[in-house]
Parts: structure tokens; C-alpha cells; sequence
């Protein structure tokens, strides 16, 4: 059963509505968020652990557990932050734009009650540059909230003080790497920081700092408001509550939707989406998480469900919910060679596995792509993977190595084929650089 | 005390320490490339990986991780050797196999640990990168296709040296070191060349000179500044072919200064080698030790001792001063100055002259006076020992005296002697600062006691020592930063003016009255050497330098590479170079020169050879005997209270790179000054960039 | 070091004072990404690109050594270090947008304006990059065209949108079939209750002009 209007929160997904204060407390934003303050640290904190709330930004650590971990006191030199990342980057996610650009207060009231969950005296929220629409409609609602005193200085007249500053990026996919974010937000290269220490314990500015996605913390105001239990009544154990699915590739509407976790992939794509482009049967393959899962063939799409436990048992994930679709006309070595090429370009270049591996991993894709290899580098492909993953500051490094583990994993006998094939045909064949070898 | 397992035997360690150090501290290997136990952990490598319990099923960087009570860490687990081996292949992927060519050839940390941990062969079929090399000055050179980006030049020049000069551009695998095509303009910037774990960044006066096999590695002292940095002198037959640092903690910790390790060209041009005498006709000729020490002889005999001057230079070993002052004693001259510049300093009280919170000591201050002195050119590892205690967090600095950029946040409190009474008086509150740390020290340069004043110059920092409690129990803040590597070991001996002797200012002076007759120089080039004209010089020393353009008699030495020797540093450390070379032509050891002329001169000294010589030198000056080590001096009354010129503190040195005769003869230092002092750039240097794309 | 000068001036200096103040005084390096797009917006006209002098006043406004500022500008691909031309057109290559069409969407404005990746058209006009995910993957093919997002494009509508700006007209930005946002092609499948979607003249479609839809 597909999600009600009713049980959405983001009822402005499409923006057709006002994005602004007045219509934000018309789809009742703000409504006595001071009710909300009150409630007091502890009690958000357990409301929110309750509600089975997993973080939205890809890794889906339990958000009640993460605010839990900021310490109880701080001192005036060494205040608790929070620092949204709106650094939305992740190939085929695009849902925090929307919330961003339609929805805007749903996140800066979020940042409030997040700061008193976690005792922390500002947000900042790290947006990516290319969003400079979303940028601005950010800093005006943030503009609006201070006029209106729902933060600042005695926030909602709680008595509890809140700054939310808008600070933007400007083109680096790993500053959506939690503490290359912090990097960033100082001023220094997006470069990872070592763990331990955490950014709990050491953060912004040496500062104790909970990293949240956009969606974790938007989402939260309408949880306090409507309730843990409420909430957790979507989606299977341990995977609760709606998300935002962004939609993209071989669909006939590709959108973002809201719909209930647990949702059937299939369901998902047929009844929000206008079904796979050219029938269900004409499915190839779906990238269920943005582009560093693993993708999943056509024979788990038929049946599995949508949300963190399901595609994990299949050597997949559910990340940031971006479902990347492919039909059967999709060059699947191509496409993934894409992904290669991506991480290879997004790499901080730290240190050594991914700053060498990605780019290696790259170059012998793009042979894959031409069939121009060995059949034994296909093994040594997925070798080098696995001398990334694991290996790496952060997860770049496995973020690159799964999208080729879960091509070769499912579409290994298409990469023979095509070295195969290659080397059949004669010197004057025509599978130019990126051409699709002739169907099989 | 926790403790832990490796592979399987149980180590204590000490909370704090990361698993790496507490591998280290039980003898077990971990390779490593990025991880420098002097920088800041950076971790980028991943060649220190081990496999650590309880954690996450993957291995962990071991130089970044805590060490924690009970883990089980293991260094040798087949999931260690796999990652240690995709790493090192990861590392090789893009690095040229250009060994044979390399200058990090046969002292290279990745060719050590490829043999070790690496794969036999290379899997590798795509085209290799290719990274512009890049401009860094005239003694760094680059080849960067070698880069393994492990960042430690970064770390060092941000974080000890203190200039932010290089940086990591870009990212991914274009990821480059880059120094904007500058030159790096660090005092200490050719550390990098020895912190660079391959062949990226390698020495640009050293480059295609030689194989680390072919030389002879002669653990010695340097002599290019007060600090004693302990270095060791690669020659290959006769000849200096580089210095290096040895690790001292007491002393350099594991830098040297640029000049220190590139003077040394120096030491193959404009050297005295052979005796010269000068002629009837007023010219220098040629000639040999017998009709030198005839002539000296004949002259010595011919004037009083009252009309004698000696004075020893910034560079002499102890061995060589306490033999000429041996000599002259038992001709009765008294007018001896192992002070050329001269600083206002009493023989006779050791504290009054030491460095005596010791180099290692800083770490211990939280507040520092610096009074008349440019550390950072005066004695650049002791200024980044001053920046590591800065870094650390807790250390105030004051400066009264020139304003330069010393590398670390310093309170300008004034120029010049003023302010030194403000603050005895309690009238400038950096007075509170000093009284309120629980360490507090001040540094007194040579250019506040080497000048007329310098007598109340020292009295007035005596007293505010005095006065914030500079001197108590065990600590003594009260310091002196020398410039010259044997003022200490001269003052020691008391190589200064006897009864009724004059100093190196009044020799000076007399000679050109006429009243010093004979003026005896050893090694001493930083006087004013045109005043001599009309005194019999004798010139003993290495260079054809300013002392020996005035001289009637050239007696050519040894220099600091050539002959073992006693230096005793600022801090009063007792520390023994060695020989390398041997001096070039008919040059000697100095002491054997003084030895021999004692013989001409008939009142011979009695040792034969150094080990008698040194015999005396410790019955004479017992405290010569402990090597390597510092004994704390006897505080006490000194100076002399008096009036003070207003004129400003200045640092004696003008440029950092030019200071001595070897200096002044190395065409690298000039390269330096040309680059880096007088700002000038990389098109007008005589070897570009590029030739290794 | 070259001699010129750079100064902020007017909107860009007070929006980049207005950055600076977002952070404690002591951590102002925090705006530097902020100063470097401010100091490119300001280029705009000279090639919308960071010059060494600008890059160094930064250096100097933020109290931060110059190669840090160095390290951060070279990091960013926002961040240009060399002019580019007056409309600088971002396409997403990337595969969710490979696979619907970006390779077709390349293919034609090379065709059309003889430009691959990382070159300009000679009267300076347009710079075409091939970038990453720009985050509109449900809108693909897009390209980012300066500021502005225009999506779910053809060979034939990009081109159309780059004729219209040369001609120094308006294009219509966001989706060129005419979705609102990001809903499903056609109205949306979802949030049809409450208040009637306003499908058309969408208050959130895209607009230059900051402020609410009302």
C-alpha cells in the first residue's frame, strides 16, 4: 500500500507552494516549536531514538544514538555545533534540493530542535555551490527566521539561543564526507580527517559536532510534533519511517517521491514512476542507493524491498535512497565505467589506495567498456578493488571499489563476452570508444 | 601501566602513545611513509596498516591509532600482508622505475620497502603519470613523478620550519606538491630533502654527485653557528661532498640549518694551502714552513710582548686556542681575545656566558625575552625549538630588539635599551608576563653585549633575572645565544685578556697606532682587517679570507671537516668533531702548526701529539672531559651596572647565509642570498626545471 | 608575483563581509570558498575566474597563508583559475545523466559551437565542462549555465537555451518540458490532496529573484 498524502512530510516536495515562512506555517511548520524546546534535550534525544530514525545522508546510523554521543557539558570555549550536510552530491540523489528550495524551514526548524537535542549553540549548514538557487532561498528563509525571532537569541522565546548560518561549497563530492566537510567549513581542502577522533568528540573547529544529512534533520520537527510511534509505523523493524526516493535513468517519470520505507523496489518504480521504460520486462539493472552501491539485477529488483536491511542482504544498500534505473538498451559496463571515472575524479587524493586505485580502476573500466583486455584482468579488477576497500581514510575508497565489485558480480559473463568478441572481429569492427558491442 | 599484544607478546605502553609508537618501543617493525615522529600524523599512506581487535574487520592505520588496553594488534596476519602489499603496489603504480638514475638510490625508503613488502612484478598496463617538476630554490631539487604525496615537506616547513611555503595542489591523482614555483624561503628548508621518503625531493648542490656507498660518513660537529649541531660529513676520497643532520635531541633534534649543510662547497674554494710568506717587495709569495716560522721568530724577537696581539676566530677548535695561548703565556703576551666581536662578556663567570636553560630547556619555558638577537638567523634550530614550545601552546614571547618575522607570534616590546630598564624598572608590564611564568627565560644575542655597552647591557639582564625569579632551583632562563661555534670553548679555556692585556677592539686599534707590533689572527676574518695593514700579521686559518689579505705570514689550517677537534656550543656542551678530510696542499692541523712554530719559536710545547695535548686541556679545564654533556654553571654577580646607549639592539648578521670564510666561499650560499635574501628568480639560476618530465 | 592589484567592491565586498561574519572571528579562514566565488562573481566580465591578486587579498582578509588559499582554489572545481567565457556551461556527464542523453547533449554543442570539454568558443562566449553530478538527477540531462539549472534537456532545447542567451535574451530555467521541480512528468502521482497543485506558474519555479512565491 503506497503512502497517504496524510502521512507526508514533505507535503511542498514539488514547491507548489510558497517556500516561505508564511506558507511553511501554513503546511504547519513552527507551530509552538517552543513546546517542542521545552520538551528538553533528553526527551527529544529519546523521542527521536524512538522514532527508529536512521540518517538519510547514506550510512543510516540511528540520528536518536548520534545526537546521544555529544556530550552533556560543554564550555563556552568549546561549544557543540551542529553542521548539516546539504552537500548533496552523491550521483542520482537530488533530494535535499527540494527540501532546500521548497521546504526550507522544515530544515532550519529542524536545526533548532536538533541544537537543543544535542545542546549545540549554531547550525551550519554545508550546501553544495552548484546550488545557488537553493542557496539563496536557504539564506532568506534563514533571514525570515531570525525576523520572525524563531532563532537567535532566545529562539521562539524558549529561552534557548540558536544561530543557523548557510555556508556553501564549491564542487568537491567528498566534502559529503562528514570530516571533509569540516575540513571545508574551516576553510582548508575537503580533505578526510583521521578517525579517532570523531567529530563528537573533536569537530568544527576542535569543537564537539554531530554531522547530519538534510532529510535526517527536516524530518525531525514533524516526528517531535506527530510522535515516535507515529513515525515508526512505516516501514519494517529497524528500518522506520518515509524517505525521500529520487527516481532517475531508464524510468518513464522519473521523479522524487516520498513513500514509506520497505516499499517494493518494483512497486516503487511502476506506481510513482510510470514503470521502466519500455516494461518491467525491459529492466537491466537498478543502482538502488546512489551511485556507490552495488547494483542489483533484474531478478532482485522483481521482489526486494526497499530500505537498509533488504538491500544489504543482497550485497547492496539503500544509501541515500537514489535509485538509478537501467534498461535493457543500457551499456551496463559503460555506465559503471562512468561511476569509475567519477570516483576517480572526486578523489581527495590523500591518501595512496584511492588517489593510485580509483584511477586505475578507471582506465581498466574504460578497456572493459571496449572489450580491449584479458579475461584474467577481470579478477585483477576486482583485486585492486579490494585493496582499496578497507584501506582508505574514508569511504571513498569503498564507494569506488562497489559499483565494479557489483558489475562483475552480476554482469560478469557481458565483460567476457565482449573481450570475447573483440577479439573475434576484425581490426575493421565497429565497436568505436563507447559503442555497444552488438547485442548479445 | 595498560597493555596490549603484538602479534601474540604482551607490551606495556603508555596511555597516550599511538599502536605504531608502542610496535616501535617493542621492536617490531611497522613500514611507513607519511608518519615522521617530529610532524603531525597525517596518516595518508596507509603503509602502517596492522590488524587490530576488537574493531572493525579491516585493518587500521597504525600511526594514527591509539593504542588501547587489551587491544591485539597484529603486524604480521595475512590481511596486514595483503594490505601492505596492495599499498606498496598502489605507491609503484605511478612512480618511474628510474632508480639507476635516481639520487635517493641506495638510501631510499620506498626501494627499501618494495624489496620488503612489495610485489615481484607489476600488474600495472595503463600509461604512467607524468608530473611537471617544479621550482624550490637553489638547494631543493625536484622530480616529481617520484612524489608519493605523503605530505611531510608540507608538515615540515608549516609546522617546524614555520613558513607555509609548500602546499598540496589539487586532488586526486593530480595531486601535486607545489611551492608556487617559489624558492622556500626557510632557514631549514633542506630538511625536506632528507624527510622526502623517495627521490622526489633530493638535494640540488648534491645532484648526480655520488652513491650514498661510495662515501666515507664521518660523524662530526658543525661550526656554523653557536648551536653544535651534530652532523655527519659525507666525503668520497678527499673531498666534502655533502653534510647531513644527526640526531642530537639535546641539540638539533634531527635538522640543520641550510647553511650548515650547504656551506661546504665552501671548503673547496679559495683555500690556503700552501705557506706564504711576503716579500721585499711587499707581495705575498709562496714559500714554506721553515722561512714562515723564521720570519715569525725573527719579528717576535724584535718587539715586546706588550706589542703582541692574538685573537682567534669564530671557527677554532679548543685544541688550537689553548695551544696558541699556551705559547703566548710563555712569551708573557696577555693581550688575547677569543671575542673578535666584542661582546662584553666575563671569562670568569660561566653562567654569565651560557646558554644555561640548555637548547632543550625551551621546551620547558613559558616565557621568553629575546633581547638583541635575530634567532631565527642567529641560530635557526634553536629558533624552531623556540616555535615547537609556541606550538605547544602555552609560551609567551617578548622582543626588544630587531622586528623580524621569527616564525611564531613575539610581543614587540621596543628597540633597544630603554625598554630593558622599562622592564627591570617594573615599568613595562611585559615585566608580569616574566614574573608570573612559572619558566621564564631571556635570550641575550651578540648584538646586545658586543657593543660598547654591553657591560651594562649584561648587568641590567642580570638583574632582571633577578628580579623574575629567572634563576631558581634547577631552572636558569638566563641565556646567552652565541653566534660564533668558539666563543664558549675560548671563554672556557680563557682565551681572553690576561693582566694588562687589551682586547680584540684595542688590538685592533693599537695596530693601527702602532702600538701592537705583531698581530697574531687565528681564524679570525670578522674584524676590521684594513687597520692591521702596519703590524706584522701572521694569518693562521683555511680561507684566503679578510685576515689573510693583510698578512705578512700565511700559515695555512684546517678546516672544520679536516681536523678532529673539541667545540663547546652555546649552551657550554662539550662536543668533539672528527676528520673527514684531510686539509688540502701543505695545510695542517692547527695545533700541530702552533705545536711546530713553539719549536721555531724555541719555547716548545710540551705534547707530542692530541691525545697529550688533550691531557693538559683536561688537567687545565676539567669539565673538557664530559663529553656531550652540559654542567649547569654557578650563578652569580656580573656585569657591570652602568649607562646604556639608546641606540637600538641589532642582530650581527645581515644575511643568514653569508656569516665565516667557508660561507663566503660557497657559491651555493651566494645562490642563496641571490634567491632568497635579495629576492631574486629561478630564470636567472643557473639550472632550471623541467628536465626530467 | 604579479603587480596588480585586487580590492572587493560594492555587493561582492559586503557579501563577502557578510560571509566572514558567519564564523568566530579567530576561525574566519572559514570563508575563504565564500571569498573565492564572491572574487569570481566580481571578475565576472574579466573572465569569471580567481586571479593570483585576488587569491592573495584573500590570503591577507583572512589572515591565512597565500598557498592555503592556493591549496583550497585548485581543490574546488568551482573554483576557476583561468578565465572562462561569459556563460560557462556546466554539463553533467555523469551516468544518471549519461543515461539520458548528456553524451547526445555534448555531441551537439560541439557540433553547434565547435567546443568539447574545457574549451571556449573564440568570441569568448561560451566555456563548455563536462562536470560531475550536479544533484538534479531526476531532471536529466541537465547542464548548470552560470548560476542556473536547465534540465530534463534535448540536443535541440540545450541548444536553443545557449542561442537564446548568446542572443542576450532570457531562458526559461529549470525543466524544458515543462515540470515543476522535480514531480513526475506529467503532475504529480502524489500530494494531489490539499491545497490544488499549481502546476503552472509554480510560486518555487525556478527564478533569479530571491524571496517568496507570493
Amino acid at each position: 500500500m503506497l503512502l497517504e498524502d496524510k502521512d507526508r512530510i514533505f507535503t511542498n516536495l514539488y514547491g507548489y507552494h510558497p517556500w516561505n515562512l508564511e506558507g511553511a506555517r501554513a503546511r504547519g511548520d513552527w507551530d509552538n516549536t517552543k513546546a517542542l524546546i521545552e520538551l528538553g534535550r533528553e526527551k527529544i534525544v529519546e523521542e527521536m531514538k524512538a522514532s527508529g530514525l536512521r540518517g538519510r545522508g547514506g550510512a543510516g546510523f540511528p540520528t536518536g544514538m548520534k545526537w546521544s554521543f555529544m556530550p552533556k557539558a560543554t564550555s563556552p570555549d568549546r561549544p557543540s555545533y551542529l553542521v548539516v550536510n546539504a552537500d548533496e552530491s552523491e550521483p542520482g540523489t537530488c533530494k535535499d534540493r527540494e527540501i532546500m528550495r521548497n521546504d526550507p524551514h522544515k530544515l532550519i526548524e529542524g536545526c533548532l530542535l536538533a541544537c537543543v537535542g544535542m545542546g549545540a549553540v549554531a547550525a551550519y549548514i554545508y550546501i553544495r555551490g552548484e546550488y545557488r538557487l537553493e542557496y539563496r532561498v536557504l539564506e532568506a528563509a534563514v533571514k525570515e527566521a531570525y525576523e520572525a525571532g524563531l532563532i537567535g537569541k532566545n529562539a521562539c522565546k524558549s529561552g534557548y539561543d540558536c544561530d543557523v548560518y548557510i555556508h556553501h561549497g564549491a564542487g568537491a563530492y567528498i566534502c559529503g564526507e562528514e570530516t571533509a566537510l569540516l575540513e571545508s567549513l574551516e576553510g582548508k581542502k575537503g580533505q578526510p580527517r583521521l578517525k579517532p577522533p570523531f567529530p563528537a568528540m573533536a569537530g568544527l573547529y576542535g569543537c564537539p559536532t554531530t554531522v547530519n544529512n538534510v532529510e535526517s534533520i527536516a524530518v525531525a520537527p514533524t516526528i517531535l510534533r506527530r510522535g515516535a510511534a507515529w513515525f515508526s509505523s512505516f516501514g519494517r523493524e529497524n528500518n522506520a519511517g518515509t524517505k525521500v526516493f529520487c527516481i532517475s535513468g531508464h524510468v518513464n517519470k522519473p521523479c522524487n517521491v516520498e513513500e514509506a520505507l520497505s516499499i517494493p523496489m518494483k512497486e516503487l518504480l511502476e506506481k510513482q514512476c510510470g514503470g521502466v521504460r519500455g516494461g518491467w520486462d525491459n529492466l537491466l539493472a537498478v543502482i538502488p542507493g546512489g551511485s556507490s552501491v552495488p547494483l542489483l539485477p533484474k531478478d532482485i529488483c522483481d521482489d526486494v524491498l526497499m530500505d537498509f536491511d533488504a538491500l544489504k542482504e543482497h550485497k547492496s544498500g539503500l544509501g541515500t535512497a537514489a535509485v538509478i534505473v537501467m534498461d535493457k538498451s543500457t551499456d551496463i559496463i559503460k555506465a559503471i565505467a562512468r561511476l569509475s571515472y567519477f570516483y576517480k575524479h572526486e578523489s581527495c587524493g590523500q591518501c595512496t589506495p584511492c588517489r593510485e586505485g580509483t584511477g586505475w580502476m578507471w582506465r581498466v573500466m574504460e578497456r572493459l567498456v571496449r572489450g580491449e583486455a584479458e579475461e584474467a584482468e577481470i579478477d585483477m579488477l576486482i583485486e585492486v578493488s579490494k585493496q582499496i576497500e578497507g584501506h582508505t581514510i574514508c569511504a571513498l575508497g569503498d564507494a569506488a571499489a562497489w559499483p565494479v565489485q557489483g558489475l562483475v558480480r552480476h554482469f560478469r559473463d557481458e565483460i567476457v563476452a565482449r573481450i570475447r568478441n573483440r577479439k573475434s572481429v576484425s581490426m575493421s569492427g565497429t565497436s568505436g570508444p563507447g559503442q555497444q558491442v552488438a547485442a548479445e | 601501566m595498560p597493555t596490549l599484544k603484538i602479534n601474540g607478546q604482551e607490551v606495556e605502553f603508555e596511555q597516550g602513545m599511538t599502536v605504531l609508537q608502542v610496535c616501535e618501543q617493542a621492536g617490531v617493525e611497522v613500514p611507513r611513509f607519511c608518519y615522521h615522529e617530529r610532524l603531525s600524523v597525517a596518516g595518508n599512506c596507509r603503509m602502517c596498516l596492522v590488524e587490530v581487535k576488537p574493531g572493525p574487520p579491516k585493518p587500521a592505520a597504525s600511526c594514527a591509532l591509539p593504542a588501547g588496553d587489551g587491544m591485539e594488534v597484529s603486524t604480521e596476519s595475512e590481511m596486514v600482508k595483503k594490505a601492505r602489499n596492495g599499498v606498496m603496489e598502489f605507491l609503484l603504480i605511478n612512480h618511474p622505475l628510474d632508480c639507476p638514475i635516481c639520487d635517493q638510490g641506495g638510501e631510499c625508503d620506498l626501494q627499501d620497502q618494495a624489496m620488503a613488502y612489495g610485489h615481484e612484478g607489476s600488474r600495472f598496463e595503463e600509461n604512467k603519470r607524468a608530473v611537471k617538476d617544479k621550482y624550490m630554490g637553489p638547494l631543493i631539487n625536484t622530480i616529481m613523478t617520484r612524489c608519493i604525496h605523503c605530505t611531510r615537506c608540507v608538515r615540515f616547513v608549516s609546522e617546524v620550519a614555520g613558513v607555509d611555503g609548500i602546499g598540496l595542489l589539487n586532488r586526486g591523482e593530480s595531486a601535486e606538491i607545489s611551492s608556487l614555483e617559489q624558492a622556500v624561503a626557510s632557514e631549514l628548508s633542506a630538511n625536506v630533502i632528507d624527510l622526502c621518503p623517495v627521490g622526489a625531493l633530493t638535494s640540488r648542490p648534491y645532484q648526480f654527485n655520488a652513491r650514498p656507498w661510495e662515501l666515507k660518513k664521518t660523524e662530526s660537529i658543525d661550526v656554523m653557528d653557536a648551536v653544535g649541531s651534530n652532523i655527519r660529513v659525507d666525503a668520497r676520497g678527499n673531498e666534502v661532498l655533502r653534510i647531513l643532520p644527526r640526531l642530537n635531541e639535546d641539540v638539533n633534534e634531527e635538522w640543520i640549518s641550510d647553511k650548515s649543510r650547504y656551506a661546504c662547497d665552501g671548503l673547496r674554494k679559495r683555500r690556503l694551502d700552501k705557506v706564504f710568506v711576503r716579500g721585499d717587495n711587499g707581495k705575498l709569495a709562496a714559500s714554506d714552513w721553515g722561512t714562515a716560522f723564521k720570519a715569525i721568530a725573527e719579528k717576535v724577537s724584535s718587539v715586546q710582548p706588550s706589542e703582541i696581539g692574538v685573537i682567534a676566530g669564530d671557527q677554532c677548535d679548543v685544541e688550537s686556542m689553548f695551544a696558541l695561548k699556551d705559547l703566548m703565556g710563555r712569551f708573557g703576551v696577555t693581550s688575547l681575545d677569543c671575542r673578535q666581536d666584542g661582546a662584553k662578556l666575563d671569562a670568569t663567570k660561566r653562567a654569565s656566558y651560557l646558554f644555561n636553560s640548555t637548547i632543550a630547556g625551551i621546551e620547558e619555558a613559558d616565557a621568553i625575552l629575546l633581547v638583541g638577537t635575530n634567532p631565527r638567523w642567529e641560530a635557526p634550530i634553536i629558533n624552531a625549538r623556540i616555535r615547537k614550545t609556541w606550538l605547544a601552546g602555552k609560551l609567551n614571547v617578548g622582543v626588544i630588539g630587531p622586528q623580524v618575522d621569527l616564525t611564531y607570534d613575539a610581543e614587540y616590546l621596543g628597540a633597544g635599551p630603554e625598554t630593558l630598564s622599562d622592564l627591570v624598572s617594573g615599568k613595562h608590564p611585559f615585566l608580569e608576563v616574566l614574573k608570573k611564568a612559572e619558566h621564564p627565560m631571556v635570550i641575550l644575542g651578540a648584538g646586545a653585549i658586543s657593543r660598547a655597552d654591553g657591560a651594562a647591557v649584561l648587568a641590567s639582564a642580570h638583574a632582571l633575572a633577578e628580579a623574575t625569579g629567572m634563576v631558581e632551583g634547577d631552572w636558569n632562563g638566563f641565556n646567552i645565544l652565541h653566534t660564533a661555534a668558539s666563543r664558549v670553548g675560548g671563554l672556557d679555556i680563557g682565551f681572553v685578556p690576561g693582566e694588562g692585556g687589551k682586547d680584540a677592539a684595542e688590538i685592533v686599534s693599537g695596530a693601527a697606532s702602532g702600538s701592537m707590533k705583531v698581530v697574531y689572527l687565528l681564524g679570525a676574518d670578522e674584524i676590521d682587517a684594513e687597520k692591521l695593514k702596519d703590524a706584522f700579521v701572521i694569518y693562521q686559518g683555511h680561507h684566503g679570507d679578510k685576515g689573510a689579505h693583510v698578512a705578512d705570514v700565511i700559515l695555512p689550517g684546517s678546516a672544520y671537516t679536516e681536523k678532529p677537534g673539541i667545540y663547546v656550543n652555546t649552551e657550554g656542551r662539550v662536543q668533539m668533531a672528527r676528520r673527514a678530510a684531510f686539509p688540502p696542499g701543505d695545510a695542517r692541523e692547527d695545533w700541530t702548526i702552533i705545536r711546530a712554530l713553539s719549536d721555531a719559536l724555541g719555547k716548545t710545547l710540551p705534547y707530542d701529539n692530541l691525545a697529550d695535548l688533550r691531557k693538559t686541556i683536561h688537567a687545565a679545564h676539567p669539565h673538557m672531559t664530559r663529553i656531550d654533556q652540559v654542567m649547569a654553571a654557578d650563578w652569580g654577580a656580573f656585569g657591570e651596572a652602568g649607562d646604556m646607549d639608546a641606540a637600538a639592539f641589532t642582530s650581527p648578521i645581515e644575511n643568514f647565509y653569508i656569516t665565516d670564510p667557508i660561507s663566503r666561499a660557497s657559491e651555493t650560499m651566494a645562490e642563496c642570498t641571490r634567491v632568497i635574501v635579495n629576492g631574486g628568480d629561478e630564470a636567472d639560476a643557473e639550472q632550471g626545471t623541467g628536465t626530467h618530465g | 608575483m604579479s603587480a596588480e592589484t585586487f580590492e572587493f567592491t560594492g555587493e561582492f565586498l559586503a557579501e563577502a563581509e557578510r560571509n566572514i561574519a558567519k564564523y568566530p572571528y579567530e576561525r574566519r579562514q572559514s570563508a575563504v570558498l565564500a571569498l573565492l566565488f564572491q572574487a569570481q562573481e566580481q571578475n565576472h566580465e574579466g573572465g569569471h575566474y580567481v586571479t593570483e591578486a585576488a587569491m592573495r587579498k584573500i590570503a591577507e582578509m583572512l589572515d591565512m597563508p597565500y598557498i592555503r588559499v592556493m591549496e583550497v582554489a585548485s581543490f574546488f572545481t568551482m573554483v576557476n583559475l583561468k578565465p572562462v567565457g561569459l556563460f560557462h556551461v556546466q554539463l553533467c556527464g555523469t551516468t544518471p545523466c549519461m543515461l539520458r542523453g548528456a553524451e547526445a547533449l555534448m555531441e551537439a554543442v560541439a557540433e553547434k559551437f565547435g567546443i568539447g570539454h574545457g574549451q571556449t568558443t573564440e568570441d569568448g562566449m561560451f566555456t563548455l565542462t563536462e562536470v560531475e553530478c550536479l544533484g538534479a538527477c531526476c531532471n536529466a540531462p541537465m547542464v548548470q549555465i552560470n548560476d542556473d539549472y536547465y534540465e530534463d534537456l534535448t540536443p535541440e532545447t540545450l541548444i536553443s537555451v545557449m542561442e537564446t542567451l548568446k542572443g542576450g535574451g532570457e531562458a526559461k530555467i529549470g525543466s524544458q518540458i515543462g515540470r515543476v521541480t522535480s514531480e513526475p512528468e506529467g503532475g504529480p502521482l502524489t500530494l494531489t490532496t490539499g491545497p490544488a497543485p499549481q502546476t503552472a506558474d509554480a510560486p518555487n519555479a525556478p527564478s533569479m529573484t530571491s524571496g517568496g512565491g507570493n
